[in-house]
């Protein structure tokens, strides 16, 4: 039934298995090697910002709300991760050294050993209270789910129940990440200020394998997560669910003048593509080894939502093109690798005009193709829109109908 | 026979203007009525009170055998409730197929965990065949609502609201903007409708009110000015003066 109505689901599992076992066989752990590790990261890390956008795409595409702070739930998915992983690896650091210690130590210095060493830099010796569950995996593992979801449950909540819509939802989304990026700040906050969580990309217990191996399983590890996220979502968006959601975008009295409480399905579709990001953000931050709290910076968001608005909003695999196409574009330009462009009078520093020229895009993209590169694909497979430019199409058979008209 | 629904005293103000005033209505289980007035008369109001989009600053709005308060319902309770309602201006959402238009419209669970499980069968397929042929859009099944003309949409908003299956039906205008020909579907429908369940008709066109042939409530200034038949009401000066005569 879902592959039937969306034949692309197919074709963009292919893709995705495809790339990653041409990666795997020209990487340096599991085949020729003419990928090196840093770039095997890069495409790794990639996949897991589309993983965010086939999110964002679900909540603005279809369901309208322009959240313009889902990276705040990606980062929030990143720390929970990444507390585990500084906790577990200092633990191995201090119990290495205390072993040779004359008298064995006792769980409390090992513990307050592990405290002195992660929060040594912000001057505290104490382990706060958040870091509780910091040891235990599986405990973090679940809150990598919890914290986001419930924080995007209670935002959603708040919001969504006092009818708060459109642009003034986006501004309180943008405040949203703003409070929490400042107060992940400070020192006292316990997540280490602006140092933020680092060594992320040693995983405990797996100090013997080399980075270009681990490397090549977080790879395989974010293009599972985005294969399965993608088939949920075409699996939400194509039954009636879906079509409630895109008819709360377009008419939402409307909705509920059908009786289905508009509020519920925003705060489910906000909420569970909140915890999408975090799980995004849970394999993005081991691969990029830090985090810290400028990524919760409200212009995080902002890309994401560039990212799905280049890439097509309303069409999942748009989503997950644009965030690959323009994180790519973007790592390539600001890397220092494009060439230099000599005008003769002026040379163009791409590190600097790399972000003119994406802004640039963006609002062509949003003049002149509101599907973005997905339309592309749409010429492809030969899909029209119907062009009403706010008039009715013609009532009887002579008339322009646009029975093409499928998108 | 018992009221369906009963609206008794409420009034509403908006910045000191009283779009309604001590108004006071009520409808039976199976009847058809039509609700003239000028403009400003509060008839937009008055459903949007009923339909629970506005608050009434006082006075009862009471539903059903059990006489349930509306007041502390949302939008969309009160529509599970079995109050439907038709625009003034066709509202069906342009960019999905009829069908699907359709398929949500139809009575089912609305929660969203539900909905997520649904599934389509052959009996909700059947019966969206089914309303499609009611409404005379069946071979316009799988065409973009959008893509279909202002009487076809609002046929498609009239079949959606009979997916609902409401026990009382409030219609904007339905008129507005139909041939002729459309006119008279629409008044057979609507009396069809009206030996099932109550329908509440609100109307400019006293031709169409006419065509009707129903208990009429002229409104003005947000208060009933009269009731009864349409020859009754039209003989009332105080209507003849506010309305008829102009």
């Amino acid at each position: 039934m879902l592959i039937r109505k969306y034949p692309s689901v197919l074709i963009f599992l292919a893709v995705l298995a495809i790339f990653t076992l041409v990666v795997t066989i020209m990487s340096q752990a599991y085949g020729t090697g003419a990928i090196p590790t840093s770039t095997v990261k890069l495409f790794g890390k990639t996949l897991c910002l589309a993983l965010a956008a086939l999110a964002m795409d679900l909540v603005w595409g279809y369901a309208g709300i322009l959240s313009l702070g889902h990276m705040a739930f990606f980062a929030l998915g990143g720390y929970m991760i990444g507390m585990w992983l500084m906790y577990a690896r200092t633990e191995e650091i201090v119990t290495a050294t205390l072993a040779n210690a004359p008298i064995p130590a006792t769980p409390d210095e090992v513990q307050q050993g592990i405290a002195g060493q992660i929060f040594g830099v912000v001057g505290s010796t104490d382990l706060p209270l958040t870091w509780t569950f910091a040891g235990d995996l599986k405990i973090q593992l679940l809150l990598v789910l919890l914290v986001p979801g419930l924080f995007a449950f209670l935002f959603g909540w708040l919001a969504f129940r006092s009818r708060v819509n459109g642009v003034y939802l986006s501004i309180l989304t943008q405040a949203m990440t703003l409070a929490l990026a400042l107060w992940l700040f400070q020192n006292d906050s316990g997540f280490r200020g602006n140092n933020g969580l680092s060594g992320l990309q040693n995983i405990p217990g797996l100090t013997d394998v080399p980075q270009s191996t681990i490397s090549i399983w977080f790879l395989w590890a974010s293009a599972l997560a985005l294969g399965l996220a993608y088939i949920l979502a075409s699996w939400l968006v194509s039954g009636k669910f879906g079509s409630v959601i895109r008819a709360i975008r377009d008419d939402e009295a409307r909705v509920r003048f059908l009786g289905y409480s508009v509020e519920g399905y925003k705060l489910f579709i906000f909420t569970l593509t909140a915890m999408i990001c975090a799980i995004a953000g849970a394999l993005y931050y081991p691969q990029a080894g830090i985090i810290n709290p400028a990524e919760l910076a409200p212009i995080a968001s902002i890309y994401l939502a560039v990212w799905v608005a280049i890439g097509g909003r309303g069409r999942l695999y748009g989503a997950v093109i644009g965030a690959i196409f323009v994180s790519l574009l973007s790592s390539w330009f600001t890397g220092g690798k494009a060439p230099d462009g000599n005008l003769g009078f002026y040379t163009i520093n791409w590190v600097d005009w790399w972000q003119v020229l994406l802004g640039v895009a963006f609002v062509l993209v949003t003049l002149f193709a509101p599907r973005g590169l997905s339309s592309i694909i749409d010429a492809v497979a030969g899909l029209r829109h119907p062009m009403r430019r706010g008039k009715d199409l013609g009532p009887d058979l002579g008339a322009l109908r646009e029975k093409e008209a499928e998108a | 026979m018992s009221d369906l629904l009963e609206v008794s005293g409420i009034s509403k103000s908006f910045d000191g203007f009283k779009a309604i005033n001590n108004l006071s209505f009520s409808i039976a289980e199976a009847e058809l009525r039509a609700i003239i007035g000028p403009n400003g008369a509060g008839k937009t109001t008055f459903m949007d009170i009923v339909t629970g989009k506005t608050r009434p600053d006082e006075g009862q709005v009471r539903w059903g055998e059990t006489s349930r308060s509306l007041l502390k319902m949302s939008e969309a309770q009160i529509a599970r409730e079995g109050i439907g309602r038709k625009f003034q201006r066709p509202t069906v959402f342009e960019d999905q197929s009829v069908a699907d238009n359709l398929t949500m419209a139809l009575k089912a669970p609305r929660g969203a965990f539900s909905v997520l499980v649904w599934k389509a069968g052959k009996a909700s397929r059947a019966r969206v065949e089914e309303l499609a042929a009611e409404v005379g859009l069946a071979e316009q099944l799988h065409r973009k609502a959008g893509e279909l003309s202002h009487g076809q949409k609002q046929w498609l908003e009239i079949g959606m609201l009979l997916a609902q299956e409401p026990r009382l039906l409030l219609v904007d205008e339905p008129a507005a903007g139909m041939t002729l020909a459309e006119r008279e579907q629409t008044t057979t429908l609507l009396k069809r409708l009206a030996e099932t369940r109550a329908v509440v008709v609100v109307e400019h066109d006293m031709e169409f009110v006419r065509r009707l042939n129903c208990k009429v409530t002229v409104l003005h200034q947000g208060a009933v000015l009269a009731e009864g038949s349409l020859d009754h009401v039209s003989a009332n000066s105080d209507v003849i003066e506010v309305y008829l005569g102009r």
